[in-house]
């Protein structure tokens, strides 16, 4: 049984969905999806825990020896990813099912269990697998139940926000497939590990140039990353709120394990900072990001689509990390992957919370909400601190991380800078605060005050905002694992 | 000589970017659907002519032949194929609803629809 956690972590997902299909009733969809969750949690914690003892875990998917068949390989990298990912959907799915049975309807829940799982199934696939190519077929699927999710939405915005996406989606998405093309003509293999070993002896050919291009780009477009960024606010604003949280925590994350993962281990981090100026084009990029990012949160009404610029920033945030290309920058992007999706799924569902009780959440409608819902009002004033890094919050540990390495490096305008994009980030939290504590409520509301957000969704919400305030004080899990990565990857004793 | 060794792929690079020119320039959504089966198509055919080997046949395994062109490529683009079966497919469906909520599939009447524009 242990030694197939690897495809456990995949499988179980992904026979789940076609299963979730089967039970009509909408309840007992919503628990099957938690209990499969929950295990997935639990596969990822063993795997974690046994990576961080005995090191890389190989798994020939059918006995098939790689390369001739698709190996799962997981080191610290893949593990934490893993951990992240299923950790996080599980506080988000435990708290789904009051939400979506309000936002939408009795008739579309099953398929909504279903689609998620498929979701979380190709999202898990991306992460677990060592083949380039079962990384795409995993992205896809991903992908495509994503743009039905979007689809899902209230709002007729929904629809189109869900087709940008799917146009921008299958364009990043083909440019990758481009990529494993001709890498697969260079060298004859899709293992990561073999692409690896036999890419340096071809570096010099512009095929293997083209890849590198195509892939960066394909998994930019996925990632978000300022300026292919366009899609992100519509789709995240318009899809149901359980969905934000789910994507803003997961799918970005995912988009970053893969640039890291191409980057750093399969063109490996020499070629790659050689080939095109990838540091400066990484850490410009990334300052544009938080920078345009935050300014434009700052100017939103709406506060979904505040925070989904916001995630703009924070992805600008993780890009420096990997621009900086020392062992403590990698760190500290992997560390803010960590905290970003704690802080972002405490934000999202707090705001579904709120779309719940009150049915939309702009600017406007959350005023004097401290009053009427202390404690989801509590949960966004935590996660909104968390995300300016704030001390004794998780946010405060990669920023702190962040600035250490740029300083290191030499860096030190770039040290200032990502202090100066904290401060505007804390320009729109503030404006969140201020609406919700020291505003009246607006005149003409409802005569009845909305109570508190139903205690299904609170208790989850309420474990990431505990979450983000205990990694804020106790941060040996996250360094350890994410330092034993980022040596690794970077070419250090495991 | 090059143009005609490397036939198929300048095939490839021009339906590339007719579909990509399709899908950015055109307005309406049924119209740019047509241009991502197009550039998803010219990828297909360059991982099929990455397979081709000079002088080989068809892998099946026989006494007669040596040399045979490698199957593998196909193989992926056989699930990649299926992939942009479901895009489409995902596609269309989304393209319905849109038109059901917005009564058109033009982007401009979109946008202005929404006061976006």
């Amino acid at each position: 049984m242990l030694t197939h956690l690897p495809i456990l972590q995949v499988i179980l997902p992904l026979v789940a969905a076609p299963s979730c299909m089967i039970l009509q009733r909408s309840r007992l969809s919503w628990l099957f999806t938690v209990l499969v969750s929950l295990a997935a949690f639990v596969v990822s914690a063993l795997l974690l825990q046994q990576v961080m003892a005995e090191g890389v875990i190989r798994y020939s998917l059918g006995g098939w020896d790689a390369p001739w068949g698709i190996e799962y390989r997981i080191d610290a990298l893949n593990a934490w990813v893993l951990f992240i990912v299923t950790a996080v959907s599980t506080a988000v799915i435990a708290a789904a099912r009051t939400s979506i049975e309000a936002e939408l309807g009795a008739s579309r829940q099953t398929v909504f269990y279903t689609l998620y799982l498929l979701c979380f199934a190709g999202l898990l696939g991306i992460v677990a697998t060592g083949d380039v190519f079962n990384v795409f077929v995993f992205l896809e699927i991903s992908s495509l139940s994503t743009y039905a999710l979007i689809a899902m939405g209230r709002d007729r915005r929904a629809l189109w926000s869900a087709f940008q996406y799917l146009v921008l989606g299958t364009i990043g998405a083909t440019f990758i497939l481009i990529g494993i093309g001709f890498l697969y003509m260079m060298t004859g293999t899709l293992n990561m590990l073999d692409l690896a070993e036999r890419l340096p002896a071809v570096e010099s050919s512009t095929a293997v140039l083209a890849a590198f291009a195509f892939i960066l780009v394909g998994i930019c477009l996925k990632l978000a990353l300022f300026p292919l960024h366009l899609w992100l606010p519509n789709a995240y604003s318009n899809a149901p709120s359980i969905v934000t949280a789910f994507l803003a925590a997961t799918a970005t994350k995912v988009a970053l394990y893969l640039l890291v993962r191409f980057t750093v281990t399969v063109f490996g981090i020499d070629f790659s900072l050689s080939a095109l100026p990838l540091q400066s084009l990484f850490i410009l990029l990334g300052l544009a990001g938080v920078f345009v990012g935050s300014a434009v949160a700052i100017y939103q009404s709406n506060i979904k689509r505040m925070l989904a610029y916001s995630s703009v920033a924070q992805i600008g945030y993780m890009i420096i990390g990997i621009g900086i290309s020392t062992v403590v920058g990698l760190q500290a992007t992997l560390l803010h992957l960590f905290n970003h999706a704690l802080m972002k799924a405490a934000l999202f569902l707090a705001l579904a919370g709120v779309a719940y009780r009150i049915g939309g959440c702009s600017l406007e409608q959350i005023r004097g909400l401290g009053r009427s819902m202390p404690w989801t009002m509590g949960a966004i004033a935590i996660g909104g601190a968390s995300l300016v890094g704030m001390p004794l919050t998780a946010g405060f540990i990669s920023k702190w991380y962040l600035i250490a390495a740029s300083i290191d490096s030499g860096f030190w305008p770039l040290a200032l800078l990502i202090v100066a994009g904290s401060l505007l980030s804390a320009v729109y939290v503030w404006r969140l605060v201020e609406a919700g504590y020291l505003r009246e409520p607006q005149s003409g509301q409802l005569a009845a005050e909305p109570g508190e957000a139903p205690l299904g969704l609170l208790i989850p919400t309420w474990i990431l905002v505990l979450a983000n305030l205990y990694f804020g004080v106790e941060t040996s899990l996250p360094v350890s694992v994410t330092e034993m990565a980022a040596t690794y990857l970077l070419g250090g004793a495991p | 000589m090059l143009l005609s060794a490397l036939y198929n792929y300048w095939v490839v690079i021009l339906l590339m970017m007719t579909g990509l020119y399709m899908v950015i320039a055109q307005g309406n959504l049924i119209k740019k659907v047509i241009g991502l089966n197009i550039f998803q198509t010219s990828v297909f055919i360059f991982y099929i002519s990455v397979g081709k080997v000079a002088g080989g046949s068809a892998p099946i395994l026989s006494q007669l032949t040596t040399v045979y062109s490698n199957p593998l490529p196909h193989v992926l683009i056989l699930t990649a194929i299926v992939v942009g079966i479901a895009t489409t497919a995902l596609a269309l469906a989304l393209i319905l609803r849109i038109r059901q909520a917005y009564g058109s599939v033009e982007e401009q009447d979109i946008l202005a629809g929404d006061g976006q524009c």
